[in-house]
């Protein structure tokens, strides 16, 4: 009997590699999809969030009587809705979550923390209503200094966000509070050692601000909840598991009275795996006895979710003259917004990961700040700590007068280099790509006047994770599979043509449906690129299972042992001459029959998919500076990275191009910005400026692929590696085209061409 | 809130006067609407000026052109004879927001919001535009930079709106350019924006020319000491530094989110010269 | 007074509808003719997903009130396919690969739509400076100009 578990890596493929039409394309080109703000039910009220204007302020009072005798409130809800939550920390996508700080997160106790904090929501029958109430609640507030920047919340006398906070993983524990949340620390070999050995040391600190998800749809759902407790949740999420999880707990409901649906998801990269209105909603729907929906403005979206943290990262590499790195620090500080969990401890897991090395130590600040809490986003903590390190890297390789990607491959991880924070790697695609960077026209392509060429390589985990599939047989021998991983990006075609490619059948016989709560197991969330590794896993398994049943029906139907049955494309077969002479049945031969040789057919897995293999990833990137104007313009750009087996080629180019593009927009030209009100300043997409289309050129891809080993078709997840190399890629290109370094994110006009003109100080200086 | 889309002049102002303040006129709406989304303005009436033939409409006259407060940049983008005449007009026209807000967004509106950064705004006054402004006391006719008094602010009296810009003629060896620094190539308001109209004599001298800068100051400047720079000579690079540095010393900007002090200051007399340069080689050709 | 009667053509349709003034012509399309094809990502004219054409003309339809449609053409995204055939730039983003998320794609098309009928042979820069004002964050924007300017080749081919 056919090993569908195993096998299919093994022969030709038909529909994994393929670039397949897309389930859902159709309905995105033509405004049918449905996303979170689509979907109305009748007698729908509108919900809106009062949320504070100040960073930092102890609530004495909140008075609702006011806006509650507005005709057309039907209800609001404050703290006093949501009961507190002990201090448990849970999975939220890559990044872990306390439950005592998302009840204050969603819903401000005793202290807003930053500007954006909810701290009441209403629903009304109109929006109208709705804003009217929230200007008739009053809230009495105690203004309490705020702190913005990382290094000034670190600093002795900062102003407490949390007044029993007191730093983790230091020994012994400080007797006082502090906002340095934990410290994390990876250590391996001795550093000391490494730096005495090596005959060039680079040491350079880099500063990053937070930069937002900029997903195009802003968070929504609409919820309902019937008078005996049983609840409905459309949602925009890339998790609907997750956010019931977390709505039941934090509403103290039992899981199986919550049913969640996923929305068509516009856009997430990290951000869409938190709740924020999504309880809210719910309590207020209980609350009012009418079906609730609330969708964020987009300054919402800024003010009160996301984003990835800023940081500061100190970075010393030491070498021999031969390029050799001998050892590796860098210490970190991320800033957490107001609650723990800033991603840093990936930070330090990643910084150096892409690397071979003896002696690495890397050491992690968590740090609250009055700023929203931070979200996860592509790949969270490593583009910021690999920034820092591949910059100086790029400035070793200077001072060796080596080659940057030599340098590179002289120190790059392969297949049983131990990580710095504990395991061996698999096979790994780091050198690789290296190769095919070295080996592409755009590396040896000429440059213009004020152009400079930069490279940088990144590093991502990738996760596996909780993950079921079915699969229905029809009655016509079609199939259904459901998923439970919202599809963010293409997911349902390429878990659709592993399905046809487990199964041999034609893709066209292949729908993929998301399913809702109610219909699968627990499955975790489209992130940490699990979905299409993890989900194309437990497609392939529940095929095995359709599989096993088909074959079982065919020896039923003949009359002869299960095991004298064999399963090839799409058609069971007598094993052999022995078996009897039978013609081949189809499965809709066998679907057709099912009735009668025992019912249905369902085929089904419930994982937790383990080997996600890691993904590495190189970027060449061109610009040219306006010296006059310090503005940079990305000329060309080249993505190479490891695959592993790219399911729906244009997909994965579609991830290696956005991810690049989003990092375009971190290297130049994204970041918050906060006057000394503790308020930000650019809430909007016109001064948060992401790139636009007239801002970058095409963008080349190269996929590479080093297929894992631990999935039947060799994948390995891609989303998030893509959003690592750019900062520094650029950054490195910018320096070469001035002949002197940034030190700072953005690299933005003001900031380029001041560092010209202290450089041209300096040129002159020398000169006379 | 109420609204109301007069169609002709009369009845605008006799709208705009029963309402006084409480009412908004209503052009492309760009700026308007996201202002009214923002509660950042709560008015009782909008007054719709699209309908007045008047203020949707581009015609010569005088041997200029004139130009209704409410076409919509896309529309003077594509009037040929008018880029032909006034492409510095057309281009800074052409820059206020995407292709969608180019669809709505009129230069009437782009000098009434008052913002310092207002890309018509400086292409305008290099032009010597008038600005033909109606009210309950009738019409006046008065030069652009006289609108503008300060962010968000004009010198307009209650009940009076804009109806329509007079471009003068032009002569012959006569053109306009208008450039701006943004950080992004798109979607940004200007960090420096910079309008210069120049003639040329039958031997290329120049004997007339405008410069105006936006975004360095409360309002966009008119700069003389740069248009001297430039008169009388042939637009050599002297000249252009000299009008550079002119652009760079008249600046008197803000540090805010969108730039520093520092660098509009430098960066004035950088696209101050670009501009010229782009105005004059465009004279050159006419 | 408080709602406004607006007699419009939407699509080809005629459609009468009430609204506020407040209300804009995105928020009628969405709200109350459920037409949810047209995306609100910022109400600011910032994003472009909630871009329609008004006789003709390319706006943002956040950006203009509901009652300014009185007497209008109005063209959206549900009336961009003919029946049951694709406009050639649907089919295009779908064979390009033009879209991820899908959220800002129907407002790319009806802006790709509007430079196509002005400019039947755009260059890759007038094609990117004229979506300048549509933002996409999955897509790094290289699949869509492909789309683009593929689906401007067919159409000038027949």
């Amino acid at each position: 009997m056919a090993e569908a578990t195993t096998a299919p890596a093994k022969r030709k493929l038909k529909w994994v590699g393929k670039r397949a039409p897309r389930p859902d394309g159709v309905d995105k080109v033509t405004g049918r999809a449905k996303f979170g703000a689509d979907l109305f039910m009748s007698g729908q009220l509108v919900g809106k969030v009062l949320r504070s204007t100040l960073p930092h302020a102890r609530i004495k009072s909140i008075d609702i009587s006011k806006a509650l005798a507005l005709p057309g409130v039907k209800a609001i809800v404050t703290r006093d809705d949501f009961q507190d939550m002990a201090s448990e920390f849970v999975p939220a996508g890559e990044m872990m979550i306390n439950y005592k700080d998302v009840v204050r997160n969603i819903m401000a106790r005793e202290k807003v923390l930053y500007e954006g904090h909810p701290v009441a929501a209403v629903a009304a029958t109109n929006a109208a209503v709705a804003r009217q109430a929230l200007k008739l609640i009053k809230v009495e507030y105690e203004v309490l200094p705020h702190v913005i920047d990382v290094d000034e919340a670190m600093k002795p006398g900062a102003p407490l966000l949390h007044e029993d906070m007191i730093t983790q993983g230091v020994e012994p524990a400080p007797t006082k509070p502090s906002n340095v949340a934990k410290r994390v620390q990876f250590a391996v070999g001795d550093i000391e050692a490494g730096f005495k050995k090596a005959d060039v040391i680079v040491e350079r600190e880099y500063h990053t601000q937070p930069v937002h998800q900029g997903y195009i749809e802003p968070h929504a759902c609409i919820a309902s909840v019937s008078e005996d407790g049983q609840a409905d949740l459309w949602v925009t999420t890339q998790g609907h598991y997750v956010v019931r999880a977390h709505c039941a707990r934090l509403l103290g409901w039992d899981i199986s009275k919550l049913r969640v649906t996923a929305s068509e998801i516009g856009g997430g990269f990290g951000g869409k795996t938190v709740v924020y209105l999504e309880p809210v909603a719910l309590a207020l729907a209980k609350k009012a006895q009418r079906p609730v929906k609330m969708v964020m403005t987009r300054e919402e979206v800024f003010r009160a979710s996301g984003p990835a943290p800023g940081a500061w990262v100190k970075v010393k590499i030491g070498a021999t003259k031969d390029g050799r790195i001998t050892a590796a620090e860098a210490t970190m500080a991320y800033q957490a917004g107001a609650f723990q969990g800033s991603p840093v401890q990936m930070g330090c897991m990643c910084a150096f990961a892409p690397y071979d090395l003896e002696n690495v130590k890397t050491v992690g600040f968590d740090v609250v700040t009055n700023r929203p809490k931070v979200a996860a986003y592509r790949a969270p903590g490593a583009p910021i700590s690999e920034y820092a390190v591949e910059c100086a890297l790029d400035e070793l390789a200077d001072q060796l007068k080596i080659d940057p990607l030599d340098l590179r491959l002289k120190n790059a991880a392969k297949e049983g280099t131990r990580a710095v924070y504990g395991p061996k790697f698999g096979p790994i695609g780091m050198v690789e790509t290296l190769e095919a960077a070295k080996n592409h026209a755009h590396y040896t392509a000429k440059l213009g006047p004020n152009q400079g060429r930069g490279v940088a390589s990144g590093f991502w985990f990738n996760i596996g994770g909780e993950t079921c599939a079915s699969i229905n047989v029809n009655e016509d021998g079609t199939v259904s599979l459901i998923i439970g991983t919202p599809d963010i990006g293409g997911s349902r075609a390429s878990h659709a043509q592993m399905t046809a490619e487990s199964l041999g059948i034609d893709l066209s016989k292949v729908r993929t449906i998301i399913a809702d709560t109610s219909m699968l197991g627990y499955t975790f969330l489209t992130g940490g690129s699990r979905a299409t590794f993890a989900g194309g896993m437990a497609a392939n398994q529940a095929a095995g299972d359709v599989i096993k049943q088909l074959c079982s029906r065919a020896a039923k139907i003949w009359e002869i042992p299960e095991d004298a049955v064999a399963y090839e494309d799409g058609f069971v077969k007598p094993a052999g001459a022995n078996a009897g002479k039978f013609p081949a049945l189809s499965i809709a031969d066998i679907a057709k029959k099912a009735g009668k040789t025992g019912g249905p057919i369902v085929g089904h897995a419930q994982i937790n998919a383990q080997g996600a293999g890691p993904s590495l990833g190189t970027h060449i990137v061109d610009v040219e500076v306006d010296k006059e104007t310090g503005r940079v313009s990305v000329l060309r750009y080249t993505v190479i990275q490891d695959a592993g087996k790219a399911v729906h080629p244009s997909y994965v180019e579609g991830q290696f191009q956005g991810g690049a593009v989003q990092g375009i927009g971190w290297a130049l030209s994204e970041e918050y910005i906060y006057g000394a009100d503790g308020r930000m300043q650019n809430a909007g997409f016109l001064d948060y400026r992401m790139p636009v289309a007239s801002d970058v050129p095409m963008i080349d891809t190269v996929i590479v692929e080093v297929p894992n080993p631990r999935h039947p078709y060799g994948v390995r997840g891609i989303g998030e590696t893509p959003i690592v190399p750019p900062m520094a890629a650029i950054a490195n290109a910018i320096g070469h085209a001035l002949g002197t370094r940034l030190y700072e994110l953005p690299m933005s006009p003001p900031k380029v061409l001041k560092a010209i003109g202290q450089n041209e100080a300096k040129g002159q200086g020398r000169g006379h | 809130m109420r609204y109301e889309a007069p169609e002709t002049v009369d009845k605008a102002v006799a709208l705009l006067a029963s309402m006084g303040r409480k009412a908004r006129v209503l052009a492309g709406g760009t700026d308007l609407l996201v202002q009214l989304r923002a509660g950042v303005v709560e008015p009782e009436m909008m007054i719709d000026i699209k309908k007045i033939a008047e203020l949707r409409s581009i015609a010569r006259e005088a041997g200029g052109f004139r130009i209704g407060a409410a076409v919509a940049g896309a529309e003077i983008r594509e009037h040929a004879d008018l880029r032909k005449a006034w492409p510095g007009i057309c281009e800074a026209a052409n820059l206020i927001g995407s292709t969608q807000i180019q669809g709505r967004a009129s230069m009437g509106g782009n000098l009434c919001n008052a913002s310092p950064a207002a890309d018509s705004v400086p292409a305008l006054i290099a032009a010597g535009a008038k600005v033909t402004v109606v009210g309950p006391a009738g019409r006046r006719e008065v030069p652009v930079e006289s609108i503008a008094t300060g962010p968000g602010k004009t010198s307009l009296a209650d009940g009076e709106f804009v109806v329509s810009f007079l471009l003068p003629p032009r002569p012959a060896h006569a053109s306009d350019a208008y450039l701006r620094f943004i950080p992004r190539t798109e979607m940004d308001i200007a960090v420096v924006g910079a309008g210069v109209n120049v003639t040329l004599d039958a031997k290329g001298v120049v004997s007339a020319a405008r410069v105006s800068l936006g975004a360095v100051a409360p309002t966009a400047l008119v700069v003389e000491d740069a248009a001297k720079a430039l008169i009388g000579t042939k637009g050599e690079a002297a000249a252009l530094d000299a009008l550079a540095k002119a652009a760079s010393a008249a600046c008197r900007p803000i540090d805010d989110k969108r730039g520093t002090k520092e660098f509009r200051i430098q960066v004035a007399g950088v696209i101050a010269r670009r501009t010229a340069a782009k105005a004059l080689e465009r004279a050159r050709k006419v | 007074m408080s709602k406004h009667h607006v007699t419009t053509t939407i699509n080809g349709d005629p459609v009468e509808y009430l609204c506020e003034v407040e209300q804009t012509l995105l928020d009628v399309l969405r709200d109350d003719l459920l037409m949810t094809g047209s995306k609100e990502g910022c109400a600011s004219g910032d994003c472009g997903a909630c871009s329609v054409t008004i006789d003709g003309r390319l706006v943002c339809s956040c950006l203009v009130l509901g009652v300014e449609a009185e007497g209008r053409r109005i063209e959206t995204i549900e009336g961009m396919a003919k029946g049951d055939a694709l406009h050639p730039l649907q089919q295009k983003f779908l064979d390009h690969a033009a879209l991820q998320c899908g959220v800002c794609t129907p407002g790319f098309l009806v802006a790709a739509k509007s430079l196509l009928e002005r400019n039947p042979n755009p260059t890759e820069t007038e094609a990117r400076y004229w979506l300048a004002g549509n933002l996409c964050r999955c897509t790094g924007y290289d699949k869509i100009i492909r789309a683009v300017l593929d689906a401007a080749a067919e159409m000038r081919r027949s």
